[in-house]
This record gives structure tokens, C-alpha cells and sequence, in this order.
């Protein structure tokens, strides 16, 4: 497989009142062709700031970007034809239609203005194409910014956070849509917070905090890496919980109380549970192994799970742990 | 080119470009207008009616002077007398000089005399329309966020601001060519049918074409003036926001010049510059000064602001904002 998008090294310090913030801190990313790779990261974690750097929008201060095996921003203008792209809830001029909006992007980058009613309706539209944009909802313009998008029947559609502000069915529709181009040969980048819509739709992932990639690859090998071998354990109803889970941590395994079982985290051999528990006469009615899914390890990879009684600051990740913020 | 197309499509569509055309065809139409009927053709007819004017209102005034000479004679010795001179033969009496008949005419519109003034009129009034469309076009752009995703489809940030700016300077060209052309003719039929086409040499009609070209060089900077401040400040606001602290700026200065007795405090009022420029000249005179002549006596010291001075100053200020606007699209961070 090749790779339609390669980063390495890429680097962004923004200069502000208060000093410099490293955005970007020596990031890596590689897409491979034909995938749905999805693009993870805490809020502030540099995903914007990276597709922006690849798009032109801002300039790196270190790092190499390649887009379709050419090294950009200095071959962008070359390569721009095969990039759709929305970054972070795109804006449109208010006062022109949905179609005049996009028939004027067709003009400006040669695109026959006839597919602008194809996407229109590929998204939805249709009926609504001929009304002034800033009379549309939130997930109307996120629509129209899809289209945007697709117009230009790009090689690689990098999509930030399209979801943001859809329907269910919107959803559904953009995951659908997604499978459909990928299987076209279409590469899609694609951020975005909804960890359910993207274990469902990428093919592999790269989770990114505080400006640096904490881990990628294929959805099932991020998960296998980080599969807690936890168990699942559900007692009989009235049986004593708490007691239960004093006893098994007494034997030392790691246990976390929920509201009606218990998981025990590093269950090497869960025939040990029930052993141990049927000794005092304590039965167990369910036990099964915890399937790691992409939110555990999102939250244990970026240590942004939420912790009780303390309300997390977005800064505060592992990356950003060791420079005095929230003690890990 | 397809930039072009789309640049100039994006032009014509948008609402305020249409408003403000349609505000200035109001306004010059209502220049015409004005001029048409505050202006009459004069003939035998009108010389005699301006003659019969100025000696019915001598007359009268002579009627006038005769009662009141009568009054205060009438009030020698009474306590009146204080309200009238002493010697009622030094009361004003109007002299026939006084009524001057042309004074009595109808105002008439001379082509050769008063067109420059109209080619100015012109001018300013395109150049304010070329400024506030310029600053919008360019600045609702950037405020929307639409120049971010023309930037996403067109990654060339000094060609995709350039195109913008030639295609609007292009259209202003033509819409004042074609505005230039209409209000030339609007005034010759005017003075050929209410004024008068005196004296209209070849020579006279060049120098209103230089007056024109004069008049497009200063729409043409004011629109990419605006475009500029827009730009740079990547809202419409900002251009505006601009000018008037300009303008504020500017009156302080000539106040200062003014307070630290300056000889010429004028030059320090950027639109007097901007009327030489139109005009081809304005004089500025020092009256405290003396240059004194055994033939003339005490002249005061003038000033020519040329319109050379003028237009330099003018362009090298257009460069340096366009040039700058350029600069920072070149460099700056789109987020
Ligand atoms: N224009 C800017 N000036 C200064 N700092 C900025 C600017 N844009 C982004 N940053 C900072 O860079 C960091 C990364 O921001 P970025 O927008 O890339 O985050 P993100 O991963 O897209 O977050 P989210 O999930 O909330 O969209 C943040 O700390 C942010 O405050
Ligand atoms: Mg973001």
C-alpha cells in the first residue's frame, strides 16, 4: 500500500500574549490508500492545527508534509485539485445560496459546474439549494460543507469533525456515504469525537495529544495493544458487592465497583475468580471478558478520563503531565 | 481565468455592489436633474427681463431712500432724531452702478466653464462608491470565512488576492468609462439646450479628457484603497474604521498646523491635494505674509498645490497599503 498522506516531524508554535504554545510538538502521521483513517484527540490537542498546516492555512515552523507523494505546502497548488476538505465547521458567505456558493468554488478551481447539483443532492439539499445559506441550521451548513467538499471528486476528502451538529440519520447517511467512497478508491481523513461512529467506520486510527501521536494503526491492533484482559463479573442479586470485591482485592486483583457488578482488570485466569469467591459461598452469575473498545483506550492512551471529584482542564493529558499539570 | 470568471461572478452577485450602483445612478441622475432645471438659456428675451429687473429694484430702492431721507428730516428736533444721522444728506442713496443687469440673470450652464466641476463631482462620487464596494467585496470575504475555503480550493494566496483585486478594479474601470461617457453627453445636451456650448474648442475638449483620466486615477485609488484596508484588517469595518481615523488624523493636523502658525496650514488638509488633484491646481494663500511691489503694494505670499504632487502622493500611498495588504496575505496564519 502506499501512503496518500505522510507527516513527520511537523511542528507549530503559536506566539501569543502569554507566551508561546507548542500546538504541534513533533508530530507523525502516515494514511494509507483506500482507508477511512480516523483522527483522535483530546479538545487542544492539535488535530485543527495539523489539518490546517497540511491545507496552507498556517505555516509549520519544522517538519515534512507529503500529500499524494508530494511534499507540500511547496506543491500544494498542484495537488489542491485531488484535496477536498472541510477543517472545523467550515463558514459561508451568508448571503448567496447553497448553489451559488458552490458553483462559485467550481469556477474558481475549474470544476464543471454541473456536478454542483449531484452533491446537493448526494447531501441532502436538493430542495433547500436555492435558499441563502444563513437562513440554514447548523447541520444544513455542515451539509453544504460536505458537498464543498465532494465537489471536486477528490483522491483524499479530509473531513474535521463532519458529524458535528447532524442528525441521527445525518449520521448514519455520512457513514453510509463514507464506505461508499472509500470503496471507491477515495481516501478519507476524518476527526472526530464520536468514538462509536469512527470503531464502526476506520479502517485505522492515529490517536494524537497534546501535539504529539500517541499511537496508530489498524482499529483492531490499537484495540488488541491495549485490551485490559479485564473480566466482567455480575453476582447474584443481594449478594454483598463491596464484600465480594474485598475479598478478590485482598488476593490482590484490581478491581472497579460499578453501580451492579464489578470488572476485574488484570484477570490473567478468571477460573481464579469463581474459585475464590464459591469458597465463601458467593456464586457468580456472569463472567465475561471485557471487550476493550476505542473509548477505554482513547481515554487511558490520552489519560483524559474523567476522574471524580475533579474537573479536568483540556491542557491536562498525559503528554502534558510531567510539566506540572495533573499528577498521573 | 476560471478564477477571473469565478472573482467577477462573485462581484455581480453579491447585494451591496448592486445597492450602491443603483445609489449612484440616484445621485448623478440628481446632479443632472439639479442642473437641468436650475439652468436657463439666455436670449434677448432674458437680457431684457434682467434689465427691467435690475431697474425696477433700482427704483424701488431709490423709492425707499427718498422716504426714509423724508422721515428723518421729519424727525430734526424730535427725540427721534437720535435714530437718524445728523446730516440727512448722508443717508445712502443707490447709484444706477448698483444694479448691475447680469447680476439679474438667469443662472446659465456654461459646458467650457462649469463641466470641470461636474467631472469632479463625478469623481468623488465614484470614488466613495469604489471604496465602500472594494471593502466589502474583500471583507466579507475574509469575515465569513469564504476566503478560507477559496483558499482551500486555490491554495495561491497572491494570486487568489490579486484576481480579486484586478477584477474589481476592471469592473469599476468599466462602469466608470461607461458612467464618464453618459455624463459627458448629459451635460453637452444640457448646455446645448439650457446653457451654452461657448468657446468649445478641440483643446477644451482634451483638457476635460485629462480631467477624466484624472478623475479615474482617483476612483481607481480609492477603490483599491478600500479593498486594502478591508484586507488587511480582514473585515469591511476595518477600511471604514480606517478612514474615518484618517480623517480625524488629518483635521487634527491641519488644527495644529493651523494653532502653530504655519505659513500654508492648507497643506496639511488632504482634501484640498485631493481637489488640486481633480482640478489640476489649488492655490493657497498666506495672508499674513507681504511681498511687497512698488507697482502692486503688499501681495500676499500663495502656494500651487499641483496636481503632479498630488497624484504622486496619492499613488505612493496606494502602493504602500496595496503593497502591504499583499505582504500580510503573503505571511499571515488563516484560522
Ligand atoms: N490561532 C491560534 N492562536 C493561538 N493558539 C491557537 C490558535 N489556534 C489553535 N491554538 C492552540 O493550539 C492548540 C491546538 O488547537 P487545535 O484547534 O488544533 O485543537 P483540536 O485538536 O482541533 O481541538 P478540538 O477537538 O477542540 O477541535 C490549542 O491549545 C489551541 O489553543
Ligand atoms: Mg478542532
Amino acid at each position: 500500500m502506499t501512503a496518500v498522506l505522510e507527516i513527520s516531524g511537523l511542528r507549530k508554535t503559536y506566539r501569543g500574549r502569554k507566551g508561546v504554545r507548542n500546538a504541534l510538538d513533533g508530530f507523525d502521521m502516515v494514511v494509507e490508500a483506500g482507508q477511512v483513517h480516523g483522527f483522535l484527540g483530546p479538545n487542544g490537542s492539535g488535530k485543527t492545527t495539523t489539518l490546517r498546516t497540511l491545507l496552507g492555512l498556517i505555516k509549520p515552523n519544522d517538519g515534512r508534509m507529503a500529500i499524494l507523494g508530494r511534499e507540500v505546502p511547496r506543491h500544494l497548488p498542484a495537488v489542491a485539485r485531488e484535496v477536498g476538505a472541510i477543517v472545523e465547521s467550515p463558514q459561508f458567505f451568508g448571503n448567496f445560496t447553497a448553489e451559488t456558493t458552490l458553483s462559485l468554488l467550481a469556477d474558481a478551481g475549474g470544476v464543471n459546474r454541473n456536478r454542483v447539483h449531484s452533491v446537493l443532492d448526494l447531501v441532502g439539499l436538493r430542495d433547500r439549494s436555492k435558499e441563502r445559506v444563513k437562513t440554514y441550521s447548523l447541520g444544513m451548513k455542515q451539509r453544504l460543507a460536505v458537498a464543498s467538499a465532494l465537489l471536486k471528486e477528490p483522491k483524499l476528502l479530509i473531513l474535521d469533525e463532519p458529524a458535528n451538529g447532524l442528525d441521527p440519520g445525518g449520521i448514519r447517511e455520512m457513514r453510509t456515504l463514507m464506505r461508499t467512497l472509500s470503496e471507491s478508491g477515495m481516501t478519507v481523513l476524518l476527526s472526530s469525537h464520536i468514538l462509536g461512529e469512527i470503531q464502526l467506520i476506520c479502517d485505522s486510527v492515529t490517536i494524537i495529544s497534546a501535539g504529539r501521536r500517541v499511537t496508530s494503526g489498524s482499529v483492531s491492533s490499537v484495540l488488541a495493544q491495549h485490551t485490559s484482559g479485564g473480566v466482567r463479573v455480575r453476582l447474584e442479586p443481594g449478594v454483598d458487592l463491596v464484600g465480594a470485591a474485598q475479598l478478590l482485592r485482598a488476593a490482590g486483583a484490581q478491581v472497579n465497583l460499578e453501580k451492579d457488578h464489578f470488572t476485574v482488570g488484570n484477570a490473567s485466569n478468571p477460573a481464579q475468580i469463581t474459585k475464590l469467591l464459591a469458597e465463601r459461598q458467593i456464586y457468580v452469575s456472569e463472567l465475561s471478558p471485557v471487550a476493550a473498545d476505542l473509548e477505554e483506550v482513547f481515554l487511558e492512551l490520552t489519560g483524559t478520563a474523567p476522574v471524580a471529584g475533579h474537573s479536568r482542564q483540556v491542557d491536562e493529558t498525559v503528554m502534558s503531565a510531567g510539566k506540572g499539570g495533573w499528577g498521573q | 481565468m476560471s478564477l477571473a470568471r469565478a472573482e467577477s461572478r462573485r462581484l455581480v452577485k453579491r447585494r451591496l455592489t448592486k445597492v450602491i450602483v443603483i445609489g449612484v445612478l440616484l445621485v448623478l441622475a440628481a446632479v443632472v436633474a439639479g442642473s437641468w432645471f436650475s439652468s436657463e438659456k439666455v436670449g434677448a428675451a432674458q437680457v431684457a427681463a434682467a434689465k427691467a429687473e435690475a431697474d425696477r429694484n433700482y427704483q424701488e430702492a431709490l423709492r425707499s431712500a427718498a422716504a426714509d431721507k423724508e422721515k428723518c428730516l421729519a424727525a430734526q428736533g424730535t427725540p427721534e432724531a437720535s435714530q437718524w444721522p445728523a446730516d440727512c444728506n448722508q443717508l445712502f442713496t443707490p447709484t444706477i452702478e448698483d444694479y448691475n443687469y447680469e447680476w439679474y440673470m438667469p443662472a446659465t450652464f456654461v459646458l467650457r466653464e462649469e463641466f470641470p466641476l461636474m467631472v469632479a463631482v463625478f469623481a468623488l462620487v465614484l470614488a466613495a462608491a469604489a471604496f465602500l464596494v472594494g471593502a466589502s467585496f474583500v471583507g466579507a470575504e475574509w469575515n465569513s470565512g469564504g476566503m478560507m475555503n477559496l483558499l482551500l480550493w486555490r491554495p495561491q494566496r497572491l494570486r487568489v488576492l490579486g484576481t480579486k483585486l484586478a477584477v474589481f478594479l476592471g469592473w469599476v474601470t468599466v462602469l466608470a468609462l461607461v458612467l464618464g461617457a453618459a455624463w459627458t453627453g448629459l451635460f453637452r445636451l444640457l448646455a446645448e439646450y439650457r446653457g451654452s456650448t461657448e468657446n468649445m474648442t478641440s483643446g477644451v475638449w482634451q483638457s476635460f479628457g485629462l480631467t477624466g483620466l484624472r478623475g479615474l486615477a482617483v476612483i481607481l485609488a480609492a477603490g483599491a484603497l478600500g479593498f486594502a484596508l478591508a484586507s488587511l484588517g480582514r473585515h469591511t469595518g476595518m477600511a471604514l474604521g480606517a478612514l474615518v481615523a484618517f480623517g480625524a488624523l488629518d483635521i487634527g493636523a491641519y488644527i495644529m498646523a493651523s494653532l502653530a502658525g504655519l505659513s500654508f496650514p492648507d497643506l496639511w488638509f488632504v482634501p484640498y491635494w485631493l481637489i488640486a488633484l481633480l482640478t489640476k491646481e489649488f492655490v493657497t494663500t498666506d495672508w499674513t505674509s507681504c511681498d511687497y511691489s512698488s507697482t502692486a503694494g503688499c501681495e500676499p505670499a500663495t502656494f500651487t498645490m499641483t496636481w503632479q504632487t498630488a497624484s504622486i502622493g496619492l499613488a505612493a500611498v496606494t502602493v504602500l497599503i496595496v503593497g502591504a495588504s499583499m505582504l500580510t496575505m503573503r505571511k499571515r496564519d488563516i484560522t
